[in-house]
């Protein structure tokens, strides 16, 4: 029968397809790795404004931290991120913050709570919403705060750190690993990474639940 | 009694009444090492929370309860990642207040990356997270995320199979 031909691949497709995105797993099972080339994106900063990696001509890379209002975690790192975001955007690369969190599980990560903390910090970066969680799932981001150092290469941004800020939560002066300033160091050398992936105990993302 | 005796048996009454209050233990990653991988006759289950975190509170209950059905095969290990400094002031009032009845032990670690991977390599460090072992066997399962009451159940007893 005629119509089988065209069907079965449409069903084998759809098989594919529902494997693939099964939804409210709940679970990051995927994104990217070291080596990886991550995706642009075009979401919306506290002012409302659009922002992609596109728009910044003269960046050499990004520093993404998806992060939040409300774990106290992300929040012992804000002045931080503010510092890294003070001391390597002039040297082209640039604090992007991200909020992935579903504010219907946690209010407190809503777009206007968002402004608040925004101007309440002076956040001297860029902080974007995440508002369909696309990028979070695309990234592999599992908790808050979780930073991607990418890398502008000829053929896109190549993923060159994933993990933690530094190695003390309590205070950054005693930390005696500050991966992402090693990392960004390191690229801005031309050498290679020699810490490349961290873990740190952090807030779950709150994904939206199906 | 003069005032100032009185004033010392008052503070050394109090100070009975809150060592009776549930106990917090203070251990390093060491400690928590030996206490997953040591041979024992029982199941145990490892719930990794903070008093910060929203979701870990929410489910607390389902462990307590758990730990009560399966009284005498398993011991609940709450792994509380606050600070030190905070066991006092957070730690010991909310496990008293919620009359927490599992062990509670509070991980005095700073540099998370040096052990995260030894606990599990699925896990990214976003809490809360929990770690089922067979003492008796040393088999693992690892699970990053909140747990419903169900899901929490249906994964303790399919690992018990």
């Amino acid at each position: 029968m005629k119509y089988y031909k065209i069907i079965t691949p449409i069903a084998i497709v759809a098989a594919i397809v529902a494997l693939y995105v099964t939804p409210g797993s709940g679970k990051v099972e995927s994104g990217y790795v070291v080596g990886d080339l991550a995706r642009d994106f075009k979401l919306k900063d506290v002012t409302g404004k659009q922002v992609s990696l596109s728009d910044y001509k003269n960046a050499k890379g990004f520093i993404v931290i998806f992060t939040c209002n409300s774990c106290p975690i992300s929040q012992m790192y804000e002045d931080r991120i503010i510092t890294l975001n003070e001391k390597y955007e002039s040297k082209g690369y640039p604090v992007i913050a991200i909020n992935p969190n579903d504010p219907l599980q946690q209010p407190s990560d809503s777009f206007d709570k968002m402004k608040e903390r925004s101007k309440e910090k002076e956040f001297n970066f860029p902080y974007l919403f995440d508002e369909t969680q696309v990028i979070a799932t695309a990234y592999g981001a599992s908790r808050t705060p979780h930073v991607f150092l990418l890398n502008k290469e000829t053929d896109g941004n190549r993923v060159k750190y994933i993990g933690a800020i530094d190695n003390n939560l309590k205070d950054g002066k005693m930390a005696d690993k500050k991966y992402v300033e090693e990392a960004v160091e390191a690229v801005m050398r031309g050498d290679d990474v020699s810490t490349t992936i961290t873990k740190a105990i952090g807030c779950t993302i709150k994904w939206k639940r199906s | 009694m003069d005032k100032k005796h009185l004033a010392a048996s008052l503070f050394a009454l109090f100070f009975a009444f809150n060592t009776t209050a549930q106990n917090v233990e203070v251990i390093k990653f060491k400690d928590l090492d030996r206490l997953i991988n040591e041979r024992k006759d029982e199941y145990r289950i490892f719930n990794f929370w903070a008093t910060w975190c929203k979701p870990c509170i929410v489910e607390l209950q389902y462990f307590e309860k758990l730990r009560e059905n399966y009284k005498g095969n398993l011991t609940v290990y709450l792994i509380s990642f606050d600070f030190v400094e905070e066991l006092e002031t957070k730690v010991k009032p909310f496990a008293q207040e919620k009359k927490l009845q599992s062990e509670i032990k509070l991980l005095d670690e700073t540099d998370y990356n040096s052990f995260i991977d030894k606990i599990s390599e699925e896990w990214s460090g976003a809490i809360p997270a929990t770690l089922f072992v067979d003492n008796r066997n040393g088999n693992k399962e690892f699970y990053e995320g909140e747990l419903e009451e169900k899901d929490l159940l249906d994964k303790f007893s399919h690992f018990t199979d």
